[in-house]
């Protein structure tokens, strides 16, 4: 019997470390999340579409809501060309509030977002919020009569969603909203169906089935239009607040690599994201287009960085 | 009749010889997982994840592999509780209160025998809950807000205090040293890193496998060193394999009530298998004539916590499977399964995609008879993996803890930190402090901090939110009660606090 053990063992190592392959991909969280997601979607249409040899090797690197694999990557992978990271608005929110340990977001190359999750503000089905100006209303009459609930820490992004929107809308003392940070969207739900929270935001795919099922009422989708699948939900700029929140999914690779070998990341990228094969995966998992790639999403991702300071320091959450 | 149809059609999806082959594997894999300290369930389930993919399994073949790993690990970690004094993972803690001093007296084989039919009760009955009551169950979850989680937070820490089998203010001291652990890391409440120096692999907080392989499995190695193997847990030797029907019959109240209360404390999101198996086993004492033989090797204590994890197993996929909220790390990672499966969890599921949830139980029902088959009769199978002599098993179970560690952020800080738990636990033990409510700090502390600073938050700090639900003052008077009780029953009984020796020291 103690052979068997032995042979089941030998078997799982060998099936975990499978040889060494060209790309690389890391995931900064346990398998299953987001990141993880992102790496082995893109790694398997790189694959298929032709544009890699060989599969794409995904590496999880969990810890510090990525900056683990961050410092990292910047460390001592500096200028691995076939290495490829995957990354969302988490990213350049942590790293905007400075919680990579003093890393910051020019030590790597940003190649491009090719889809990104929409927000969304839910509310109870029996609330009496009807829409947003309902609820930045009464944001307005007693922030203190409002609480937010998110599947984020305080300061992460949904919180931010909820500060950028009211502040969009008007009203600029972030201090006075309150936001309670949950594990996860789901949860967050959990305590705005049972009254505990007013409203909640998140991303759209991860309370798709509650807005379903009737539990919650979307009030806002933090879109630039409206989402398919979800015609009857406005967005908050046609409801005159001007926001527009996705949360990205998009990659980044090493600084130190030649700049023939960025180009040929964000090619590939480009061709990813414009593939049969990625749209049938943003349809299956709530996601819209969200396309960005090299300087320009280079740019965006300063801009993003440099809101999200002046966010972070209104909250007392940067000096 | 409904849920009997519903059923039928779930087994004739995952009855194939393919997905029994798969769910045998499974069950083995998951057992030895969750023996060997250092991997737990999540990571067991998290390692097969990628394998489940490289292998191309269908939706359905996959989950039937990795919840036959998820019950396996559940039922295996009471192995080396009992033989080892290590908990294979965190839900099997309260199994060494009682299971290693039954070892110790030559009863090894009957606690293994009790825990695993007590497991098997436990995740059998569970699974019939889960069966018919998973979408009304889901409401419960709806009821509990900050302020009900933190005040069944706080009954867990007030009957620690019953705990300590000699020492209370050990017990009190052990479980501050956790809450000040859990305190390290990100703040979620202001999102401001706390006690972490700066250092990256502190901001996520300290993972309580690291806490619970340190404190129980290194220190056991270095307690092994000094002594040279003389009472040390390593080695305990395995009579025949008898049913021991008395003690069955004895344990079955306790089985049942472990039953109810882990099942519970499953269904909510948030408290979990090692709080389920926790409780199980304080109210068990509380409730038992016979108290002060728990902690010495008492059958009902063993039963009560083993039913009451396996239950709460089952229990935790009630919020996962119909609210997507993963109430344990082992459901986070199924969850995370799932959701890459394009099977998004949530209320629409059961009505949606009954074939998923149907097969699931049904693959449930079928892992949970194939454990009892090898946890009972062929428990030997496992036992000689730990019993081998101890030049194999102490650098194996070192080894095991290392890399089981290292497979948690692949960062070699996680290891040291883990050896620092080791000295921790060893001192502990030179000390004769309990290192349990340590864990239970280290697992709870967190959460309740969490809820008691939502509750704060969401009623401008009024303090008198705290009580403000029936829920909630029904969870504080059972805590008061709970703080109280040991003190005054004591007093009744006129019985003087048990002589103050670990039996783990003057035994053998």
């Amino acid at each position: 019997m103690k052979t068997w053990t032995r042979a089941a063992i030998a078997a799982l190592m060998m099936t975990a470390a499978m040889p060494a392959m060209a790309e690389e991909c890391i995931a900064p969280a346990n398998p299953g999340g987001g990141w993880d997601f992102t790496c082995r979607q893109i790694g398997r249409i790189m694959t298929e579409i032709g544009l890699v040899p060989n599969m794409v090797q995904v590496t999880n690197l969990n810890g510090a809501g990525g900056g683990v694999a961050y410092t990292q990557v910047v460390s001592s992978r500096g200028d691995d060309p076939a290495l490829f990271v995957a990354a969302s608005s988490a990213t350049t929110t942590r790293l905007a509030q400075n919680a990579f340990a003093g890393a910051t977001a020019d030590q790597v190359r940003w190649v491009g977002s090719i889809g990104g999750d929409p927000g969304v503000l839910v509310v109870a089905k029996d609330s009496p919020f009807q829409n947003l100006t309902d609820l930045v209303e009464a944001v307005k009459a007693d922030p203190a009569s409002v609480a937010f609930a998110g599947g984020s820490a305080v300061g992460g992004f949904d919180h931010l969603k909820v500060l950028m929107m009211l502040d969009k809308a008007g009203f600029e003392d972030a201090r006075a909203v309150k936001y309670i940070g949950l594990d996860g969207g789901a949860d967050a739900i959990t305590q705005t169906v049972g009254g505990f929270a007013q409203a909640m935001t998140g991303d759209l795919s991860e309370i798709t089935g509650f807005i379903k099922s009737g539990d919650v009422r979307p009030i806002a989708v933090l879109s630039e239009s409206r989402v398919s699948g979800f015609e009857d939900v406005p967005t908050a700029k046609e409801q005159g607040v001007n926001i527009v929140a996705m949360n990205w999914r998009g990659i980044y690779v090493p600084k130190d690599i030649s700049d023939e070998d960025y180009q040929k990341w964000v090619d590939m990228l480009r061709q990813v994201g414009e593939s049969d094969q990625w749209k049938q995966v943003m349809a299956e998992n709530g996601l819209e287009p969200y396309n960005l790639f090299g300087a320009e999403f280079e740019a965006f991702v300063n801009e993003n960085i440099a809101e999200i300071q002046e966010i972070s320091r209104e909250i007392g959450l940067l000096q | 009749m409904e849920t009997l149809a519903n059923l039928a059609m779930g087994f004739s999806i995952a009855i194939t010889p393919f997905t029994l082959l798969l769910a045998i594997i499974g069950c083995f894999v998951g057992t030895i997982i969750g023996a060997l300290p250092g991997l737990g369930p999540s990571n067991g389930v998290a390692l097969l994840i990628p394998i489940s993919f490289s292998m191309g399994l269908d939706a359905i073949s996959a989950l039937v592999l990795l919840t036959s790993v998820y019950y396996g690990a559940m039922y295996g970690g009471r192995i080396s509780s009992i033989l080892l004094n290590i908990p294979g993972d965190e839900p099997a803690m309260m199994t060494t209160l009682d299971g290693y001093p039954m070892a110790k007296q030559g009863k090894a084989a009957e606690a293994l025998v009790v825990s695993g039919v007590a497991s098997f009760v436990g995740a059998l009955l569970a699974t019939i809950g889960l069966m018919v009551f998973a979408p009304y169950l889901a409401r419960v979850a709806y009821q509990f807000g900050p302020a009900e989680y933190f005040a069944l937070y706080m009954l867990a820490f007030c009957t620690l205090g019953g705990m300590g089998s000699n020492n209370q203010a050990k017990a009190a001291l052990a479980a501050a040293i956790g809450l000040g652990i859990a305190m390290i890391g990100l703040d979620k409440t202001t999102g401001m890193p706390r006690f972490t120096f700066g250092e990256l692999h502190l901001m996520d907080g300290v993972d309580f496998l690291v806490a619970i392989v340190g404190l129980f499995a290194v220190a056991e190695v270095f307690h092994f060193i000094e002594s040279h193997g003389k009472d040390s847990a390593i080695g305990v030797k395995l009579g025949k394999i008898l049913v021991p029907w008395r003690m069955l019959k004895q344990t079955s109240g306790a089985m049942l009530r472990g039953t109810g209360i882990g099942f519970v404390a499953g269904v909510l999101p948030g408290a979990g298998a090692s709080l389920g198996s926790f409780l199980a086993y304080m109210a068990e004492k509380s409730a038992a004539k016979d108290k002060a033989t728990f902690g010495q090797g008492n059958p009902k204590g063993v039963a009560a916590p083993e039913a009451g994890n396996n239950a709460a197993a089952g229990g935790a996929l009630v919020p996962m499977l119909t609210l997507g909220v993963p109430g344990s790390g082992t459901t986070a990672v199924l969850l995370a399964l799932l959701l890459t499966l394009n099977i998004t969890p949530g209320p629409l599921l059961f009505t949606e995609r009954p074939e998923v949830v149907w097969s699931l139980i049904a693959s449930l029902l079928i892992a949970n008879v194939v454990l009892l088959l090898m946890n009972v009769p062929m428990i030997k199978v496992f036992v000689k993996i730990l019993s081998v002599p101890a030049w194999v098993l102490l650098p194996g179970v070192t080894m095991v803890a290392f890399v089981g560690i290292y497979s948690l952020t692949g960062s070699s800080f996680d290891m040291l930190m883990m050896v620092g738990f080791g000295v921790l636990g060893y001192v502990m033990r030179k000390l004769d402090i309990p290192t349990v409510p340590v864990i239970l700090g280290i697992l709870l502390g967190n959460a309740m901090e969490d809820n008691l600073r939502r509750a704060m938050v969401l009623s401008n700090g009024d303090w008198t939110f705290l009580f403000s639900s029936p829920i909630a003052v029904g969870l504080w008077i059972a805590a008061v009660l709970g703080f109280l009780a040991p003190l005054f029953l004591r007093r009744l009984l006129k019985k003087p606090p048990l002589p103050t020796t670990d039996p783990t020291l003057n035994e053998d």
